[in-house]
């Protein structure tokens, strides 16, 4: 029976150094590798089983032909003005518009809760970041891609948007706003 | 004769460690590390006028200000002061610790003098006011066109050097420096050298559009180049982790003859960071709408949770080794005689600790979080993702490199640490202030706070927000812990420069009388090698406190975990 041998590692190892590692060493990495398949298994299980997911539809979309669509959004089911920005209120199941540019949330939204939209997010100008507070759902806004998610409110309120990606020295202004009713 | 004479010349022997230390290989650590110090000072800087700025009830700069220090801060952290440090220890892994010539020296001067030049024209743009576009430079967020000239100088003389590293093996087994297999210090600096390169390329293929579109040539797709960018931006942060790790086995055995457990484990694990990190850098594009769900979970998945593997072996075998390395100094009693005993006044070794259980629990655990397809709707974009990786990449990475240079100056600039007892205390201010300063960011994001934002109070918007009460005071603990990671990182500085230049010379005599200003590892280096009775008790014991300390981990982490889906699951369904 040889000896054991332990040197540190600034020493090279001579001669067969690839041994079986120790009982406690090989209980570890079994139990750190199960756990990772945990990691793995929990995204697709939430798809399935869970309500929240990033999924949503998504296109390319130029910055104007979303601009026209969100103008169109705003001209049909426009119900009031809230600080210069209109207020829209589109029936339920309807696609909501949203557009983020420098440095303004487009337009104002009325939705009612328990009710799902799909809520499109785009800019025309910068990236942006769609931040619904206090909900605390975050979302990339990228120029150039129409993101269609589908939403549900659970509860009534008046949220806010902030936009959470830089998007030049006036980025603290761009909050807009949600109001949920029952 | 003339021969042994020029190697004379070259060469000198460490009469701490032993090591052949070539004196090219030697200037390129010190100039790589001064200029990192110098960097880390610019940096540390803009971060003292960031956190009086976010802690709201100070606010001190203007929105343009605050967001130019960002810029600055960013990169002068994470890209000028790491990568130059990371230079240093690949020109320490490599020839010094191999016992080889420098290959090509005036080659490394030449790629140091890219690297410096392409850090000095990237900040002066910034400090210009000509770069407005944090580190991550989204387009169509555009800078002045010599800013991504300077990116690309920098990482032009870092691939060579990197070059140089792998030049450096070579010439050592060809030149039989050494016998048997390269030591893991060197083959962690392997690791950490070839993910540099994917990282490069992964630069190369995202800087240059963009350097020809900001000159109105071509264009650039905003996502694609998140795609690509994120190849840099994340793959680099691997490069750190690699290199952090190698400096962790590195000080376990210079401080208290921490040893390999298993080489087979070890080389294993940092294998894993090669071949999964880069694809891992999805993790980025979680709540994108570039790419679609199936895209997101398989890269995510299946390369970044077995690099979340490698980091948790890791996290096992450095201290399982150091309590291994402990125990065959006699510290044999009990679970945690080893950790008791340990030279906990050795900077450092409490700078390695410190850098070790702040990377895992506070910086691993949230990043693996995180990381996660559905949970990173609660997180992206806001303050808690800034707490993440302050908690690796500065409470982790810096650290350890903190802790390393308390050996560098010593063993490769031959000085006694100045301000010693000041040096002592120095990586527990700094990891302290940091804790405290991530865990404040961890808490403000929980709570919605976006980052990269220059005014939480929202003032001047068309609708008020109420922030959540309770943020003020967790701002409070990240204005105090900011202040104080900054007055630690200011002290090593002080240190580190002192040292380097009023330092007194390393002697014998020094080294004998227990003088002031010298780590406990250099005055008497522990036993780096063993054989005997010890050896196959120690074997027989195994490490139990280790295997305790991994088991608090995994609660934790299971804990944060779960409760993060908890968490999730209160929200507006989506999808
Ligand atoms: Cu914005």
């Amino acid at each position: 029976m040889s000896a054991h041998e332990f040197h540190s590692a600034l020493v090279p190892p001579q001669g067969i150094w690839w041994l079986p590692a120790h009982r406690q060493e090989k209980t570890w990495v079994a139990i750190a590798f199960i756990w990772c398949l945990v990691l793995f298994a929990m995204m697709p299980l939430w798809h399935f089983r869970g309500g929240q997911n990033p999924s949503g539809i998504r296109y390319r979309v130029t910055p104007e032909a979303y601009v026209a669509r969100v103008d169109r959004f705003v001209e049909e089911y426009q119900v009031g003005e809230e600080s210069g920005i209109p207020v829209v209120a589109p029936p339920p199941g309807a696609d909501v518009y949203l557009l983020g540019r420098m440095w303004q949330w487009y337009p104002v939204l009325k939705l009612k809760k328990g009710v799902q939209y799909t809520l499109h997010l785009s800019s025309s100008d910068l990236n942006h970041g769609f931040s619904l507070y206090p909900v605390n759902l975050n979302f990339q806004v990228v120029p150039g891609y129409d993101y269609g998610l589908r939403v549900v409110p659970n509860r009534s309120g008046d949220f806010r948007i902030i936009c959470n990606e830089f998007c030049g020295i006036g980025h603290h202004l761009m909050v807009g706003k949600v109001l949920v009713e029952d | 004769m003339s021969a042994i004479e020029t190697f004379a010349e070259r060469f000198r022997t460490c009469p701490v460690t032993g090591l052949k230390v070539n004196r090219d290989s030697e200037l390129l650590i010190r100039a790589n590390a001064v200029v990192a110090v110098v960097a880390m000072l610019v940096g540390a800087l803009a971060a003292i006028g960031l956190v009086l700025t976010r802690w709201q009830a100070i606010h001190l700069l203007p929105a343009e200000m605050y967001y130019r220090f960002l810029t600055a801060h960013g990169l002068n952290m994470l890209i000028f002061w790491i990568l130059f440090f990371e230079m240093a220890v690949l020109y320490f892994a490599g020839p010094v610790v191999l016992g080889c010539r420098q290959p090509a020296p005036k080659l490394a001067w030449a790629a140091f003098g890219l690297m410096v030049v392409g850090a000095g024209i990237v900040d002066a743009t910034v400090f210009m006011g000509q770069a407005d576009v944090l580190f991550t430079s989204y387009p169509p967020l555009r800078a002045t066109p010599n800013y991504y000239l300077g990116v690309i100088l920098f990482a032009v003389g870092a691939l060579i050097a990197v070059s140089l590293f792998f030049a450096s093996l070579v010439v050592a087994k060809r030149e039989k420096t050494y016998t048997g297999s390269m030591p893991l210090v060197t083959f962690g600096g392997l690791t950490a050298a070839v993910i540099a390169v994917i990282t490069l390329l992964h630069g190369a293929a995202v800087y240059i559009p963009t350097w020809l579109w900001s000159m109105n040539v071509g264009n650039i797709d905003p996502e694609v180049y998140r795609m690509v960018w994120w190849g840099l931006g994340h793959s680099s942060q691997q490069i750190n982790v690699a290199a952090m790790v190698s400096v962790w086995y590195l000080l376990g055995g210079l401080t208290v003859g921490g040893v390999v457990v298993n080489e087979k484990v070890s080389r294993t694990a940092f294998v894993l960071y090669v071949l999964f990190i880069s694809m891992a850098s999805a993790h980025h594009l979680l709540v994108d709408p570039g790419v679609g769900p199936a895209w997101k979970i398989w890269n995510t998945s299946y390369a970044m949770y077995l690099a979340v593997l490698a980091s948790m072996i890791h996290g096992f075998t450095v201290p399982a080794g150091i309590e291994a390395g402990q125990r065959l100094r006699g510290y044999t009693n009990g679970m945690f005689e080893w950790l008791r005993k340990a030279p906990w006044d050795d900077p450092g070794f409490s700078g390695m600790w410190l850098s070790l259980v702040i990377f895992g629990f506070l910086g691993g655990i949230t990043g693996v979080t995180i990381g996660t397809e559905q949970i990173n709707i609660l997180v992206h974009n806001t303050l808690r993702v800034t707490g993440h990786f302050h908690a690796t990449v500065v409470g982790g990475t810096t650290l350890a490199f903190m802790a390393v240079t308390y050996y560098v100056l010593p063993l490769i600039f031959r000085r006694r640490v100045a301000f010693w007892p000041m040096a002592k205390i120095q990586p527990y201010v700094f990891g302290a202030g940091l804790t405290a300063m991530a865990m404040g960011m961890i808490f403000m994001g929980i709570l919605g706070i976006p980052r990269r934002h220059w005014d939480s109070s929202f003032a001047g918007a068309p609708f008020p927000v109420e922030i959540h009460p309770a943020s003020e005071l967790v701002q409070v603990l990240f204005g105090i812990g900011g202040l104080l990671a900054a007055t630690g990182a200011l002290m090593f500085i002080a240190i580190a420069v002192t040292t380097v230049f009023f330092g007194k010379p390393v002697t014998a005599e020094a080294i004998a009388a227990g003088a002031s200003g010298l780590p406990s590892g250099v005055l008497r280096l522990p036993a780096q090698s063993h054989t005997g009775p010890l050896a196959d008790q120690v074997h027989q014991q195994g490490v139990k406190g280790t295997l305790v300390l991994v088991g608090v981990f995994f609660a934790c982490f299971v804990l944060y975990y779960f409760t993060n889906w908890k968490m999730l699951s209160f929200l507006w369904k989506v999808g």
